[in-house]
């Protein structure tokens, strides 16, 4: 059984969305879950919908709609204080570092993040590759396994089927939950998600029956 | 925000002419466009804290389109598709346009504070 997992992505609402069932699977197991949550998603150009978000309120509006997420999936939250789609343009050795660091302190044995380079959106590509590279680092008796998520169109074509498969079936009201947490994302992802028009009615029975796993790739250390 | 009034927000264009005032213009159409539609681009660009003071700036357009254009000393802010604005709790005039499911595809704010 894993000791605590550490989860490591850009944007509040990808935990929701990638990986909210496989969260909740391990806190019904008792196992402690950290979120490092790179940015506030200051440039999403989702505003809710009906628009209730500006351009400057969005930061303070998804920083509160991610610590509610964190709340119902009973997580701890750090927030890493990156800039929405800039970082990449960072210095990613220097990112790589603040994750070392943290991971060094909570001593995770399973680390959560994107797959490099098969992750679509470039915020997700380059905290995924800092975050494999501060694991990469550390010293092989204390290096925490690394799930990596991919979904770049035709991802499974090139890098196989995924190897962890997590039935999130009975999990699915607990990540649902949590992604209506992000209400001024919500509408807007899952309608690229499940190409149907949601309502406030509809996106919970569209949700329920659209989401039932998430899927990751153990990351092979050996290659690098 | 809410809709464009022509009248009003050219008072409020009025109003931070010929002071230094900062700048943040956007266009997106998401991260996500070509990863949704194959056949669709994903183009944006932003400037933010850009600083500069316009002699003077004008709002033209009807409907749910406008457009806004600050002349400055050696040249031009510019954004089209705008269709809702604000003056928020920090005096900052907000300008944006949104698609039919509320998405931000512009925006152009003016402050005289940094953003």
């Amino acid at each position: 059984m894993e000791k605590h997992v550490v989860v490591i992505f850009p944007h509040p609402d990808d935990e929701a969305f990638g990986a909210a069932g496989t969260i909740a699977k391990f806190r019904q197991e008792g196992v402690p879950v950290t979120y490092l949550c790179g940015t506030l998603g200051e440039m999403g150009r989702n505003m809710g919908n009906p628009t209730f978000a500006t351009r400057e309120s969005l930061p303070e509006i998804r920083k509160k709609e991610l610590q509610d997420a964190c709340k119902v999936m009973d997580v701890e939250l750090k927030m890493l204080g990156y800039r929405d789609k800039v970082l990449e343009f960072e210095d990613l050795s220097k990112v790589s570092d603040h994750l070392k660091e943290l991971l060094e302190t909570i001593k995770p044995t399973l680390v959560i993040t994107h797959y490099p380079e098969y992750a679509v959106h470039p915020d997700h590509n380059a905290l995924g590759a800092a975050a494999i590279d501060a694991v990469s680092r550390m010293e092989e008796s204390t290096r925490p396994t690394v799930w990596a998520q991919a979904f770049m169109r035709g991802y499974q074509e090139i890098l196989g089927k995924p190897d962890v498969v997590q039935d999130i079936r009975p999990f699915v009201k607990t990540k649902v939950k949590t992604i209506l947490c992000h209400k001024s994302q919500a509408q807007g992802v899952l309608g690229n998600v499940t190409g149907e028009e949601l309502t406030e009615e509809n996106m919970e029975a569209i949700a329920l029956e659209h989401f039932k796993e998430e899927t990751f790739y153990t990351w092979n250390f050996e290659n690098i | 925000m809410k809709p464009i009034d022509l009248n009003e927000v050219q008072e409020q264009i009025d109003a931070f002419a010929g002071k230094k005032v900062f700048i943040h213009l956007e266009t997106t159409n998401g991260a996500y466009a070509n990863h949704v539609n194959e056949k669709a681009y994903n183009v944006g660009a932003f400037i933010r804290n850009a600083q500069v003071t316009y002699e003077h700036g004008k709002i033209k357009g009807a409907g749910a389109a406008y457009r806004v254009g600050l002349k400055t000393e050696n040249g031009w802010v510019y954004a089209e598709g705008l269709n809702a604005w604000e003056l928020d709790e920090k005096n900052r005039l907000l300008m944006a346009g949104h698609d039919r499911e509320g998405r931000l595809m512009v925006s152009l704010e003016i402050s005289e504070t940094a953003f």
